[in-house]
């Protein structure tokens, strides 16, 4: 196992920030803050009848981590993954969290903490599977 | 008023992702590498620190008819279990494993990331696209 203290703090600190996030969410419009269902409700045949809302949420997701680099160390984003896997990988995600109605932080965050019977086999389920296909990676690549 | 409240959500979300480090698909993959040798526990503390949030906010939540700002609350969570549920959530997990990045850190990428998280992105919308095409003919 490879720990280290402060990255331990930062991610519990982080991940108290992502639960706040989905609490106000809750707590002031009454939704679920899941990001494959607000995504997913917006790319839609039929727009959703909360799409500035929706939009909204995605702008300050996808602005937080520039607002982020003005005072902090810009993160890496290591993409190690070859373009056909890469783009595998991103459909692979995109049909599954719709089929399965939500996903890291739908079923994750938002089901576990209120003990939903679906969320919690749907991430035990992306888990699992998710160790098992980096597994595989790892022992093909040697 | 809603809209403000799903801005800032979305703001908080994004620093979230980013401080906790899990906008890096080369830490998440760290944690799903659980046999490699190096294994990093890091999401396991996001997850906790995530989870007991939200915990306390679904607490408050059973105590109130509505939201603070009034609008109706997310109704009791379905306990069906289906072939869709874990079929999908299967399928999500196979993507999640290849390159490490789930929706909420795809789009925290954008503007960070490079090409490879547009492509993953481009490829992510399309899934999301073909889905809602056949729940249309469905």
């Amino acid at each position: 196992m490879n720990f280290v203290l402060n990255d331990a703090l930062a991610g519990l600190a982080g991940g108290m920030l992502i639960g706040l996030a989905a609490a106000i969410l809750l707590l002031g419009n009454g939704r679920i803050a899941g990001i494959s269902g607000i995504l997913g409700a917006l790319v839609n045949t039929k727009l959703p009848a909360l799409w500035a809302e929706n939009l909204l949420f995605v702008a300050g997701l996808a602005a937080a981590p520039l607002i982020y680099t003005l005072s902090f160390a810009r993160p890496d984003i290591d993409i190690t993954t070859s373009v056909p896997l890469l783009i595998a990988g991103g459909v692979l995600v995109g049909i599954g969290s719709r089929f399965g109605s939500g996903c890291t932080s739908g079923h994750g965050v938002c089901g576990m903490s209120r003990l939903s019977k679906r969320s919690i086999i749907a991430t035990l389920t992306f888990m699992a599977v998710a160790v098992a296909t980096v597994t595989v990676m790892r022992l093909i690549a040697g | 008023m809603r809209k403000i409240v799903a801005l800032v959500s979305g703001l908080i979300f994004g620093a979230g992702l980013t401080l906790s480090d899990m906008i890096n698909p080369a830490r998440v993959r760290g944690f799903l590498d659980v046999f490699g040798g190096a294994w990093d526990p890091t999401l396991a503390f996001v997850m906790g620190g995530a989870l007991s949030v939200m915990a306390a906010a679904w607490l408050v939540v059973s105590m109130r008819a509505k939201s603070l700002l009034g609008h109706d609350m997310p109704g009791a969570p379905s306990g069906t279990v289906d072939a869709r549920l874990v079929g999908g959530a299967a399928v999500f997990g196979l993507g999640w494993g290849l390159v490490g990045v789930c929706p909420g850190p795809a789009i925290s990428g954008l503007f960070l990331g490079g090409w490879p998280i547009l492509v993953f992105i481009a490829a992510m919308i399309a899934g999301m696209m073909g889905f809602s095409l056949v729940q249309k003919r469905a």
